[in-house]
This record gives structure tokens, C-alpha cells and sequence, in this order.
């Protein structure tokens, strides 16, 4: 076999191949592309050196740097609270119904409740509050059912409603379906009815539900429906129904009641969180002292 | 390039002895297998314990089936990243213990919705119902299509058995009992109804009527009791993430 040839235009060797005239030529990798290669493999090799890269039989490389995701992480969570570490000293040291006297202090616990609320709670109650007819209570009105003051809604909002939590707000309505007669029920419901008709007061004591409702729902809403927070038990003598105010929808309620469960966040969220939250959702509208 | 004819060197030497290409070939790939191959066998290693893990109880699992079939994951992730902005939204970011027993993992890589790692116990039973008959009744602003057909279609509860022997062979850790005890676990956790035995076996479970059908069984049920156990098991108050590594 012959020398190859030398291209005469580019001055490459080729390789001796030809097909149908057109010959290959052995055109050498350019020195930059070797270079940049070469380049690569040595960062790469340090980049393994500086960082955890590899697993060994004795566990995984760590890398002479020391560095791991989890101690950049603590140390971003331990910037983020030092930088709020002032006001959360002062919220933590703060009773809640005097942070309304401090603004500023007021103004950063609600800005976090903000947060924290349109996170966890606005998917039932609404961006604002508003609550969702028919399913979740509003927030925004002075109508609560386990009450409304700072502590009641900061102790709601961390332990829940029917949440499992051993500190959970409970109470169980009966299901009337199986202790009354259907009669019965039609009668409460038209009770129930007149319980927010100021024009009802004096007659619907004879009513033929009158009887029955002191009897089974008194108890715990009230003799004149006006509710009972220790139980969560609604005002019936308003024009809010959470279930729905019509006969039929009340009918429903007494025979098969629906309850309400909001989820415990305490372990979920930390105090100086539930806290901004209660003054928060104190703040909408509805608040109590 | 001082190559010949006669005493070939560089690269038109291995291009001209066969042997020598194979040689060197597989040189290249046994570098490349054991860089590849050899870190799998330390895969253990990796994975650091958590207490609380169990394996998902059969309705919870029937519920992943579902989750993924229908492609939760192409818009919802499951892995909340070690960053501040994700622990503060979602809670503690997600450890590899967490995925131990999901095959196939469902992380997911993209976020049109939120991510669910830690979804459970965050919502009412009641909202993932209503949410998933109409997401729009319960979040005005949410583009997620309607499941409501999930709590039309009936589950196989008799039939669960073979799939959790399928998982079993790919290493999650059922027990004999526990597949023979499925069907009525199914029923259990779905009705919130004899439950001693199911909270015995799956710890923590998320009991309850999910889809307010008594006495059926549903895709709606499995898929609600799947979401309301998502990062409740693990019980990070021995070493949480993120206070120190």
C-alpha cells in the first residue's frame, strides 16, 4: 500500500479511501476542541474533589469543601428568621390583644397571616375570607362557631375542629333521621324556620315543632336558637346557614347532619405563624374582644 | 501524525487491527459501567432512615394507582426542595426515606399545580371532595380538569391482592397478613368502620366515607385517602430538616 496522498488544498493527509473519486481526509480534532475538552474533564475532576460526588465503600464522598445542600438550606432559614428575629421576639413576647396597640408589630403579624392563610386556609374559606355557601364558614362576618375572640380563633386554629388532634374542638349533632319520625323533623324544620322572623316571635311558641325543639335541639342551640360556642353549635335565630336556609336543606341537617372538619395546624405551622394568623383572620371583619 | 503505510500509529492503527479496537473498546465501556454501576451498589447508602414510614395501606395504594394513571404528576410535583421559600410554603423538604416505598416514584418535575409531598392532613376530606368534583367550586382561579367521575368507578376490592404481591417483589415490605387481610382493610378504611386491624398494620391511616357513598368503594375514596397520608408518615421531631445537617 502506497504512502497516502496529501490533499493539496487543505495540506491533511487522507486515508487512502476513495469512493466513485471523492476521497477522505484524516482532518486532526482542532487544538481549541482538544483543549476545551481536556478543560472540562480537569473541572470536572475538581468540581468531584471540592463537592460530595461519589459513593465509596465506606459511604459517600463528602468533598474537601464540606459543602451539602441541607447546610446552604440552614444556613438560607437561618438568615430568613434573623432577619425577622426582632419582630418575632416582640410578637412571641406580645399578649395578642395588645398588639393592636403596637402598629408596626400589627402590620408584620398580618402581613405573615396573610401568607400563611391565603397557603393553608383560603382553599376552603376563601381568598378574603368569604367562606364557600354550602361548605366552609366565612371568617369575615361576627357569626362564629367556636367563637371569635383572639384566643378562641388562635385555639381553633391550632388544634382544629373534629381534627384528631387530642386537643381538637369536638361536639357531634345526633342524626335525627333515626330517632324521629319524618313528621316530626317537617315540624322542627318549620320551627327552625321562624327562629330568625321577628315578625314569628309570638306565634311560633305554638307551633307544633316548638315542643320538639326544646325538647332535642335546645340543648345545644339554645332555647331561642341563639347557639352555643362551648359545642359549636350554630345561631339558628340569624339568616346564615352555613348547610343552606331552605326547608328542605334544613330537613336534611336534622335528619342527616353534615360536620364541619378543619384540620389541627399545630406541628404543621409554628406558634409565631398561628399567632399571625389569628390576628389575621381577627382582623376581616368579624372580631371579637 | 507520523504514520505510514508499514508502521501505522495513532488511530489508524487501532482502525486497522480489529483486535486491538475490541480491546480498547471494551476498556472504554468497563470505565464507563463501573462509574455508572458501582454507586448502585452503595445505593443504601443514600438513603437515610426515617421513623413512621410504612408502606401505603391497600386503599392508599389503589389511590396512587389512580393518581397516577390519570398523570397527577404531569402538573403536580412530589418533593418539596431543601430552599427557604419552599419549606416556609410547603413544610419540611422531602428526604429520600419518604420515596422508599413508591414505585414508581412520582416526584414529578413540574409544578402547574402545587406541590402535594406534604398535602395530607392539610385539607378537609370534605374539600378534596368537593375540589375534585369541581375545583373551581373551591378555588375560583384553579385551571385543574374534573375528576368527578372518579366516585362513579367501583374498585376491585377483592382483587387488590396480586398487585400488592407484584409490589412485594420489587421490595415493599407486605406481609402475608397483610395481603390477606386487603380486602377487608379496603373496606375499613373506607367506611371508618372496624378499623383496629387496618391502624394496627398502616399506622396513621386516614379513615372515613371520602366519598360520601356509604357502602361503596371508589376510585374517589382510594384517591382522597392517598392525598390525606402524603407527608403525614414520616415523623421528623427527632432530626427535623432544615435545623442543622
Amino acid at each position: 500500500m502506497a504512502a497516502p496522498e496529501r490533499d493539496p488544498l487543505t495540506g491533511y493527509a487522507t486515508t487512502g479511501h476513495e469512493w466513485d473519486g471523492i476521497k477522505e481526509l484524516t482532518t486532526p480534532i482542532p487544538h481549541w476542541w482538544v483543549t476545551v475538552f481536556l478543560g472540562s474533564c480537569l473541572v470536572a475532576l475538581l468540581y468531584m474533589w471540592l463537592f460530595p460526588s461519589f459513593a465509596t465503600t465506606s459511604g459517600v464522598f463528602k468533598g474537601t469543601l464540606g459543602w451539602t445542600s441541607e447546610g446552604q438550606f440552614a444556613e438560607e432559614m437561618a438568615a430568613g428568621r434573623a432577619a425577622q428575629a426582632d419582630w418575632r421576639h416582640q410578637l412571641a413576647q406580645t399578649p395578642l390583644d395588645q398588639v393592636e396597640s403596637h402598629p408596626d408589630l400589627r402590620r408584620f403579624a398580618i402581613a405573615g397571616g396573610r401568607a400563611a392563610f391565603n397557603e393553608n386556609c383560603a382553599p376552603c374559606h376563601g381568598v378574603g375570607a368569604g367562606g364557600q355557601i354550602g361548605q366552609f364558614p366565612a371568617l369575615v362576618d361576627d357569626d362564629w362557631l367556636w367563637g371569635g375572640s383572639l384566643a378562641a380563633i388562635q385555639q381553633t386554629v391550632r388544634f382544629g375542629i373534629r381534627s384528631g388532634h387530642e386537643e381538637t374542638r369536638d361536639s357531634m349533632m345526633p342524626a335525627f333521621g333515626e330517632m324521629l319520625s319524618a313528621a316530626e323533623i317537617d315540624s322542627i324544620a318549620d320551627y327552625v324556620l321562624t327562629l330568625s322572623d321577628p315578625a314569628a316571635v309570638v306565634t311560633r311558641a305554638s307551633l307544633p315543632g316548638a315542643e320538639l325543639f326544646a325538647a332535642n335541639c335546645a340543648a345545644c342551640h339554645g332555647a331561642t336558637g341563639e347557639g352555643s360556642r362551648d359545642f359549636g353549635a350554630p345561631r339558628l335565630d340569624d339568616a346564615i346557614w352555613l348547610y343552606g336556609g331552605t326547608r328542605d336543606a334544613i330537613r336534611h341537617q336534622i335528619a342527616t347532619p353534615r360536620m364541619g372538619m378543619m384540620p389541627a395546624f399545630a406541628g404543621k405551622l409554628d406558634d409565631d405563624t398561628i399567632r399571625m394568623l389569628a390576628l389575621y383572620v381577627h382582623s376581616l371583619g368579624g372580631g371579637e374582644r | 501524525m507520523a504514520s505510514n503505510a508499514e508502521h501505522p500509529t495513532g488511530h489508524a492503527l487501532i482502525e486497522r487491527s480489529t483486535t486491538l479496537l475490541f480491546v480498547l473498546t471494551l476498556l472504554v465501556v468497563l470505565i464507563g459501567g463501573l462509574v455508572e454501576i458501582v454507586p448502585l451498589f452503595k445505593l443504601e447508602t443514600t438513603v437515610q432512615p426515617v421513623p413512621g414510614m410504612r408502606p401505603y395501606s391497600p386503599l392508599e395504594q389503589i389511590g396512587r394507582n389512580v393518581y397516577t394513571r390519570e398523570g397527577c404528576y404531569t402538573c403536580h410535583s412530589q418533593q418539596i426542595r431543601p430552599f427557604r421559600d419552599e419549606v416556609e410554603r410547603y413544610g419540611p423538604y422531602s428526604v429520600a426515606a419518604e420515596s422508599m416505598y413508591d414505585h414508581p416514584f412520582l416526584w414529578g418535575s413540574k409544578r402547574t399545580g402545587p406541590d402535594l409531598a406534604r398535602v395530607g392532613s392539610k385539607y378537609s376530606n370534605a374539600w378534596h371532595l368537593a375540589h375534585m368534583i369541581d375545583p373551581r367550586s373551591v378555588v375560583p382561579v384553579s385551571i385543574m380538569p374534573a375528576y368527578a367521575f372518579l366516585k362513579d368507578r367501583d374498585i376491585d376490592v377483592d382483587g387488590f391482592g396480586a398487585h400488592m404481591r407484584a409490589l412485594r417483589d420489587v421490595g415493599v415490605p407486605y406481609s402475608d397478613t397483610m395481603i390477606a387481610q386487603a380486602p377487608a382493610d379496603i373496606r375499613a378504611q373506607a367506611s371508618g368502620e372496624e378499623t383496629e386491624g387496618l391502624l394496627a398494620r398502616y399506622p396513621k391511616a386516614r379513615l372515613g366515607d371520602f366519598d360520601g357513598q356509604p357502602g361503596r368503594v371508589t376510585e374517589m375514596d382510594a384517591l382522597i385517602a392517598y392525598l390525606q397520608v402524603l407527608g403525614t408518615l414520616a415523623d421528623f421531631s427527632q432530626a427535623t430538616p432544615g435545623e442543622g445537617s
